[in-house]
């Protein structure tokens, strides 16, 4: 075991499966020779080779669209979107192409590519390095969406998702890069090495998809969550002296919906928390499933923590990050509703 | 006066009721076209990228350097899949006119493109086709009963029900899935040909799109990665002058030849008369021996027309001139090469008949056979459970819940 912070446990995935797998290869932009601008491929493309670290042109769709093409030849490549917020260019060939090479050939061919790329605020990014937009993914037939919290998940989910035969979008929230990150800018920040999950095995491990880790057991509110807003909930709940049960779904496709609705039956009450603006935002998913499923257990109506339908905005960053304070008051909401 | 800027609009030569007008095809005289060493660098030899490369003239003669000197046997062999794919497009064009397939698309005129281009490559080379190219298919091998059911998303259909017809693959045969989207698979092809050149494998890859869909973004993504990564890919414009009812000149192509956009990305562009067999087979050829050599990918641009309307669903006497094909100056692809193996005495009137009538019983009984596996009305129909499949390699939870549903609702 080694302390890591989560672009150190990135780059080790991606090392140790560079080392296992010839055919896994990395490709984006700035990834090579430099090292990626969040440094998470540093080092990789003088370990193994510019055939396997590979260099690209500025221009997702082609970075999308040559590693389906790689993939179909036997290859397992990882692209890195460099920000989801350019994600764009690139849309169509995961959402026509990438997602359907299995269902539209039935099976004959399949694409076994990991797009990762780093989401979420709380840098100074504003409107276009800031984006959450995992819904957009999650709401296509036949792609993966993943979101660690949390060095040791990233690595061991990145594993298994270079290994997946399916194509997965690995979402890296890069406020949690450094540091685990509770919503508060004004304290002087934490570093991984203080978190029992900045402790990462150097080797080989997987964390499986589709399976949701509960981070704080609790009697008293379900509250389930993913990526940054997993700290903030921790952190909001401790506040409050909250017996809050909190889940960190990890992977958004697939879901654990075992593990969300055993919780919110045990507990009566249930909150759902993102980064992501609300509207159409993953939390209504989970929160129509957990109405579906739970409803004759809840105590009160379920409440969403979430940024605001706008974009994000550069002067406002944390008037607009849902923090502690949104946190809290939902918190309160769903335990004495009106 | 002082002059302004207009907007510009692509000028259309002939609509209904106009005389057809093809004097905007610039073309050169068969055997005209030099034909440089495979090696030689993109930048020394532009003109290739506009002038029209030709062997097959008038008189139905092979002439030039681009010559290819294929044996008699292949020249047959390339005639009898030219004509199947037109018999069996011509029947299943009727097909769906009766009503037994919902949707159908011919590549009538365009067969040299496929036949020639297919014949010049090797089985391991890996073709991602658009939805027009289904001489590949005939190349390849693939039965016809296979397509055909395919087409009637059958019990033997290769896509479990779950394509438009006309989207065809083959993992054996090297046949990536047809999309249905624009020009999607161009860019994918140079990926698998990086991936060759990667794995250091001498295979390459093959792709085609038609002119209009290289207005797409994916069409610029895979000429960059292509030239950047100087992948083994031969990526092929089709240009059949429409693109629905969207003339060429709104691609583009009234300004600059399509094949130029090769040396404009600094690769090898070539202009060939795409209804000459022996050109289409020969600046393949060229293509692929360039690519294999460690020399990069090739734009080649096939000058030919769209002598069918786009699809079943479109009707072209609304927007072009309705006797168009009868004018085009690069005529047919089958009769030309007909009518030079006559010329070198290795075909006749009467093989030729003898020919097409073998082939429409070989079409027919394949479409007998096909329809046993059932059509979209009578007969045997694949199972439904079959939607929930191959989304994810396992099957998540939600999809097997909703299958459970599905199931309930179709029993109740």
């Amino acid at each position: 075991m080694a302390n890591m912070n989560m672009i150190q446990a990135l780059n080790s995935a991606m090392d140790v499966m560079l080392g296992r797998d010839p055919s896994v290869v990395l490709m984006g932009e700035d990834i090579g020779y430099f090292g990626g601008v969040f440094r998470a491929t540093e080092g990789l493309q003088r370990k193994y080779g510019e055939h396997r670290v590979i260099d690209s042109p500025i221009a997702e769709g082609g970075i999308v669209a040559t590693a389906l093409g790689m993939s179909v030849n036997g290859l397992r490549p990882v692209a890195e979107i460099q920000f989801a917020d350019y994600i764009y260019p690139g849309f169509d060939q995961i959402v026509s192409e990438l997602a359907r090479i299995r269902y539209r050939s039935a099976g004959d061919f399949f694409a076994p590519v990991t797009i990762r790329t780093p989401c979420g605020g709380g840098i100074r990014g504003g409107q276009t390095h800031s984006q959450s937009p995992e819904s957009i993914f999650t709401h296509v037939s036949g792609i993966k969406v993943v979101m660690p919290s949390n060095p040791f998940d990233a690595k061991g989910l990145l594993i298994t998702c270079i290994e997946d035969d399916d194509p997965v979008v690995f979402f890296e929230p890069k406020r949690l890069y450094n540091g685990p990150f509770d919503g508060d800018p004004n304290k002087p920040a934490v570093p991984w090495s203080t978190h029992s999950k900045g402790q990462v095995d150097e080797g080989y491990f997987k964390v499986p998809l589709g399976k949701a880790d509960i981070v704080r057991a609790g009697a008293a509110v379900t509250i389930i969550t993913y990526g940054t807003m997993v700290h903030v909930s921790v952190a909001a709940a401790a506040a409050l002296n909250m017996d809050a049960e909190i889940i960190d779904i990890r992977s958004l496709v697939p879901l654990d919906v075992d593990t969300i609705c055993t919780s919110v039956k045990k507990t009566g009450r249930c909150v759902v928390a993102h980064e992501a603006t609300r509207f159409s935002g993953f939390g209504a998913e989970i929160l129509s499933t957990v109405q579906e499923e739970c409803f004759w257990a809840l105590e009160a109506p379920i409440q969403r923590v979430t940024g605001w339908d706008t974009p994000y905005p550069h002067a406002f960053e944390w008037e607009y990050f849902p923090g502690q304070a949104r946190v809290k008051a939902a918190l309160k909401a769903v335990m004495e509703p009106a | 006066m002082t002059k302004k800027s207009r907007l510009h609009l692509p000028r259309v030569p002939a609509r209904p009721g106009e005389k057809p007008d093809f004097s905007y095809v610039q073309l050169s005289p068969a055997g005209a076209v030099p034909r440089p060493q495979v090696n030689t660098r993109a930048r020394d030899m532009m003109p290739l990228s506009v002038e029209l490369v030709r062997v097959l003239d008038d008189n139905g003669d092979a002439v030039g350097p681009w010559h290819p000197h294929l044996e008699a046997s292949d020249l047959q062999v390339g005639l009898r899949h030219m004509l199947l794919t037109r018999t069996y497009d011509d029947r299943m064009q009727r097909m769906q006119r009766g009503g037994k397939i919902s949707f159908y698309i011919r590549s009538l005129g365009e067969e040299a493109v496929s036949v020639a281009q297919g014949m010049a490559l090797r089985p391991s080379d890996m073709l991602f086709p658009g939805y027009r190219n289904q001489g590949l298919q005939v190349v390849r091998g693939i039965p016809l009963v296979d397509l055909m059911c395919q087409l009637l998303s059958n019990t033997r259909d290769m896509c479990k029900g779950r394509q438009l017809p006309v989207m065809y693959h083959s993992r054996a045969n090297n046949l990536f899935s047809i999309s249905g989207n624009l020009a999607t698979q161009f860019p994918q092809a140079v990926g698998w040909a990086m991936a060759a050149a990667i794995k250091g494998e001498d295979n390459l890859a093959a792709t085609w799109m038609g002119e209009g869909s290289s207005a797409e973004a994916d069409f610029h993504h895979a000429l960059l990665f292509a030239s950047v990564y100087q992948a083994p890919v031969i990526l092929n414009v089709v240009n059949n002058q429409w693109a629905i009812s969207t003339f060429q000149g709104y691609a583009g192509g009234e300004q600059r030849s399509f094949a130029a956009r090769g040396p404009g990305y600094g690769m090898a562009g070539i202009r060939v008369d795409g209804n000459d067999f022996l050109a289409v087979y020969a600046v393949t050829q060229w293509a692929a021996e360039r690519a294999r050599t460690g020399g990069g990918p090739t734009l080649i641009e096939l000058v030919t027309y769209r002598g069918a309307a786009h699809s079943t669903s479109d009707d072209p006497a609304r927007y072009r001139a309705k006797d168009d094909a009868e004018h085009w100056p690069l005529g047919d692809p089958i009769l030309r090469l007909k009518a030079h193996l006559i010329k070198i005495g290795e075909w006749s009137e009467a093989r030729h008949q003898a020919m097409a009538a073998e082939l429409e019983a070989q079409v027919a009984a394949s479409w007998k056979e096909a329809v046993s596996f059932g059509t979209m009305t009578e007969g045997p129909r694949l199972d439904s459970d079959l939607m929930f499949e191959d989304v994810f390699k396992e099957m998540p939870q939600n999809l097997q819940r909703q299958q459970a549903l599905m199931r309930k609702e179709r029993n109740s």
